[in-house]
């Protein structure tokens, strides 16, 4: 299960909504161990597509660098569908290399409701998780 | 003096859990392959037969490789290596 303060998911979800129809990506990374999302990150994708995403390998560099010292890992890894359902393809299941991370998808397809699932991909295995959004403090 | 290699997470089961390794060589691919000596199997993660493999990030002082030569890549004592999994994905061949 997924535990994320609903102004994470605000966060996450204006990230896509406003990089649409391209897809949106970043992390929200927290404590090693404590599988508690705390600091929102939004990263650059560098193929700026509508159908793909990638990190910019120096940006990555810099955020995975700064979690390192601060004793963070990425909790979340999300990014956007902006077509389809908040479903992972099998690109981001071939991707997907943070067994410990969270995999937070939405899809923009539909501009009136929110569709923010997340997974679990561990060694070309999805699993869906429930998803629990709590308020700030909750 | 040796080259100092940050190892990701992922692949933490290959160096008994440590974070950083030191290695040896005069090109990227020779201190993998020195790598590979001592810590088998990983070169097998960062390598294929076209080269590097798309997944993975390897930086030199904090520059990517792939903007340098590659495999080709010269390092020499006091170099600093980064091994990064790349985050990448995307709806495009999606099966849904």
């Amino acid at each position: 299960m997924l535990t994320i303060e609903r102004a994470l998911v605000d966060k996450i979800v204006a990230h896509a909504r406003a990089d649409h129809p391209d897809e949106a990506c970043g992390v929200v990374a927290g404590s090693i161990g404590s599988d508690t999302p705390s600091r929102f990150i939004a990263m650059v994708n560098a193929e700026r597509s509508p159908t793909f995403y990638r990190f910019d390998s120096m940006e990555q560099l810099r955020v995975w660098r700064a979690m390192d010292d601060a004793d963070e890992e990425p909790v979340v890894i999300y990014h956007s569908h902006t077509a389809t359902e908040a479903y992972p393809s099998r690109t981001d299941i071939s991707y997907a290399s943070e067994p410990n991370a969270h995999y937070a998808l939405v899809s923009t397809r539909d501009p009136e409701k929110i569709e923010f699932r997340s997974y679990r991909i561990v060694d070309g295995r999805v699993t869906e998780e429930e998803v629990r959004i709590v308020e700030a403090g909750g | 003096m040796a080259i100092e290699v940050r190892i990701p997470t992922i692949l933490r089961n290959l160096t008994d859990g440590a974070k950083a390794v030191e290695g040896k060589g005069g090109t990227l691919e020779e201190l993998i392959a020195d790598l590979d000596a001592r810590h088998p199997g990983l070169r097998d993660r960062l390598v294929d037969d076209k080269g590097l493999r798309k997944f993975v990030n390897v930086y030199l002082n904090d520059e990517d490789v792939r903007f340098l030569g590659g495999l080709d890549t010269e390092v020499s004592d006091g170099d600093n290596v980064t091994i990064l999994p790349a985050v990448a994905g995307g709806a495009a061949h999606g099966l849904r």
